[in-house]
């Protein structure tokens, strides 16, 4: 049985360029999945063949239940996007935003209204509620957007780089949203250029390059593979660096590489904080003064390194997920 | 896992026309709420037809000889008015075009794909907010008109018809501006792309002067022009003709209402048509 969201070898190719390469996804009812990649990567144009915004060149596609393909209307009766920009109407206030798309979701009118003012109150924006969204910040516009695809309480929601160009607060608040959002049942699909973000919010990630998914798992599948944590530490004295190096071994997971110009250690581990705090106290009751030490999580480079031999080459294509340039056949 | 066919709560009841009826109102109105927030646009599209009104009456009124007429400023306002009116209602075509643009631009466009509403409600919607806009400016255009001394001298129904015509042509280029305005990539190139070709088209025309005294080629263009039957029209319906203007043989020349109509009714169906193929196709 598939899952809530489930899509088989989907291809699309822009011209020469094989934004899609066989696209395979499979998301279970009531779990989240991260999208992770750089930017031209095929995220956001995975997302479009999903939400019947893009017609795939071949492939298939299944939506709550529903064939992309072949009952369009039917999948976005159930599906919320929030796409990569804030898509609100600057010059509406929020209510009357979230009116219109109600509306549009074929509510009736007063229905529309009252799961407006609901929304709102949701999102805490009901002070703002009668101010042009042109008058709110990013922040604000981000979460009127995200109440905008929940009007209808759709079991499917895609989310296309939701905290992109947000600042830690804001973020870190959406992300507080999303949880609640997905505690409530919903299946969401969501992009993000940051590990951190999909390790925060997915059950399970699909890593994205090239128009292929390289690499699933959950997030720990994904750091065992990457190599998972490290220390890292800096000594005062390069005197020092042999005897450092036999603390750091004895309780890592691998061998410990030295640098000696910058007289940095850095062994592989499991363990986490607990285990850096067992190694600075024995580095300090052997005597050795340290300059710097630290935990380092491997981030989205460190995946695609290991992953693809290949730094993430975010920006490299920037845009090319967003231009309006091309010929794409959509679902009508 | 469970097929969630499910009709939204408080759905809306209706077939696919009701709902295209519906879905085309609540963008319409949604476009009449930003005019209203967005005053300056509505001003200065005003602008421009008035400094036409007076330039032209003023500055040309006495050197522009219409048949019939004579070398007199106040005929040539009177003849005159139809074509400003007419060139004014196309302008329309640049606002459809920005609007439909900025939709694109700021991914208002996909997300009003990814709804369950009507295919060609977005750009219908728009088209009526212009026709509102449209009908305005007339208003406002027409007060102004009557200050420089223009008259109707025929009765209020046949008035009103020429005002009829004019919103229909303005209508019929405003899908004509939504085409352009879903195949450039930004606001601006809009705006500028649903100008530039209105000025040929408005001025070989019989708008600001007869067609009699351009060159054959020119002539016969003028007077086959779409925008030329409407100001024919339009200058019967008022009364605007001189007694003695020699009326050109062709065959929009001679039945200019009916000629208008079929042009405005052809527009709309055709760049409807294109138009809404275009949406469905539209990349963010």
């Amino acid at each position: 049985m598939p899952g809530a969201i489930y899509a088989e070898g989907l291809v699309k190719t822009f011209g020469d360029v094989r934004a899609l390469d066989g696209v395979d996804l499979d998301v279970p009812e009531g779990t989240v999945l991260g999208l992770l990649g750089p930017n031209g990567a095929g995220k956001t144009t995975t997302v479009r063949c999903l939400t019947t915004l893009l017609r795939p060149d071949s492939g298939r596609a299944v939506v709550a239940g529903l064939d992309v393909l072949k009952e369009p209307d039917a999948v976005r009766r159930s599906i919320g996007l929030s796409g990569q920009f804030a898509a609100v109407d600057e010059y509406l206030t929020g209510r009357e935003n979230l009116r219109m798309v109600g509306q549009l979701y074929q509510m009736r009118s007063r229905e529309a209204k009252r799961r407006a003012a609901e929304l709102l109150e949701q999102f805490h924006l009901s002070d703002a509620a009668d101010r042009p969204a042109k008058t709110y910040s990013g922040g604000m516009r981000r979460r009127l957007d995200l109440a905008a695809a929940l009007v209808v309480h759709p079991p499917v929601m895609f989310m296309d780089e939701p905290t992109t160009g947000l600042d830690p607060r804001n973020r870190q608040q959406l992300w507080g949203v999303i949880k609640e959002l997905v505690s409530g049942g919903t299946t969401l699909l969501l992009t993000t250029q940051y590990l951190e973000e999909a390790d925060h919010l997915a059950h399970e990630i699909a890593v994205v390059d090239h128009g292929r998914v390289i690499a699933k798992g959950t997030s720990d599948q994904l750091k065992a593979r990457t190599g998972g944590e490290r220390v890292e530490v800096v000594v005062r004295d390069r005197e020092h660096l042999p005897t450092a190096a036999e603390v750091l071994t004895a309780f890592g997971k691998g061998e410990t590489t030295v640098e000696e110009h910058t007289r940095k250690l850095t062994v592989p581990v499991t363990g986490g904080a607990k285990l850096l705090a067992e190694i600075i106290r024995e580095l300090d009751t052997r005597g050795i003064e340290m300059d710097d030490v630290g935990l380092r999580r491997p981030t989205l480079d460190d995946v695609f390194l290991s992953l693809t031999g290949h730094i993430a080459e975010t920006g490299a294509e920037a845009g090319a997920g967003t231009g309006t340039d091309k010929t794409e056949e959509p679902v009508t | 896992m469970s097929a969630v066919v499910q009709s939204p709560p408080g759905a809306a009841p209706g077939g696919a026309l009701v709902r295209s009826v519906r879905d085309s109102l609540v963008i319409a109105r949604r476009n009449v709420v930003r005019m209203a927030r967005i005053p300056e646009v509505l001003i200065f599209g005003l602008i421009q037809p008035i400094m036409f009104v007076v330039l032209f009456s003023y500055v040309f009124g006495g050197s522009i000889n219409v048949p019939g007429a004579g070398l007199s400023p106040s005929g040539y306002r009177e003849f005159l008015m139809a074509g400003i009116f007419a060139q004014t209602v196309t302008f329309a075509t640049a606002g459809a075009g920005a609007g439909i643009a900025d939709d694109m631009h700021k991914g208002l466009v996909d997300r009003f794909r990814s709804l369950p509403m009507s295919r060609g409600a977005v750009l219908t919607g728009r088209t009526l907010a212009d026709l509102v806009q449209t009908a305005l400016t007339l208003v406002v255009l027409a007060v102004v008109a009557v200050i420089v001394g223009w008259r109707t001298h025929e009765n209020l129904g046949k008035v009103l018809a020429g005002f009829g015509l004019l919103l229909l042509l303005g209508y019929a280029f405003s899908w004509i501006g939504a085409l352009i305005g879903l195949s450039v990539r930004t606001p601006e190139a809009a705006t500028s792309g649903g100008l530039i070709w209105l000025f040929p088209l408005t001025f070989i025309s019989n708008a600001f002067v007869p067609s009699d005294n351009m060159p054959t080629f020119l002539r016969v263009i003028a007077e086959w022009n779409p925008f030329s039957a409407t100001v024919q029209a339009c200058r019967e319906l008022f009364g605007n003709l001189p007694a003695g203007y020699p009326t050109p043989s062709a065959w929009p020349m001679q039945h200019p209402v009916l000629a208008s109509l079929l042009w405005s009714v052809v527009i709309v169906l055709l760049f409807r048509t294109l138009a809404v193929r275009k949406y469905r196709r539209a990349a963010g």
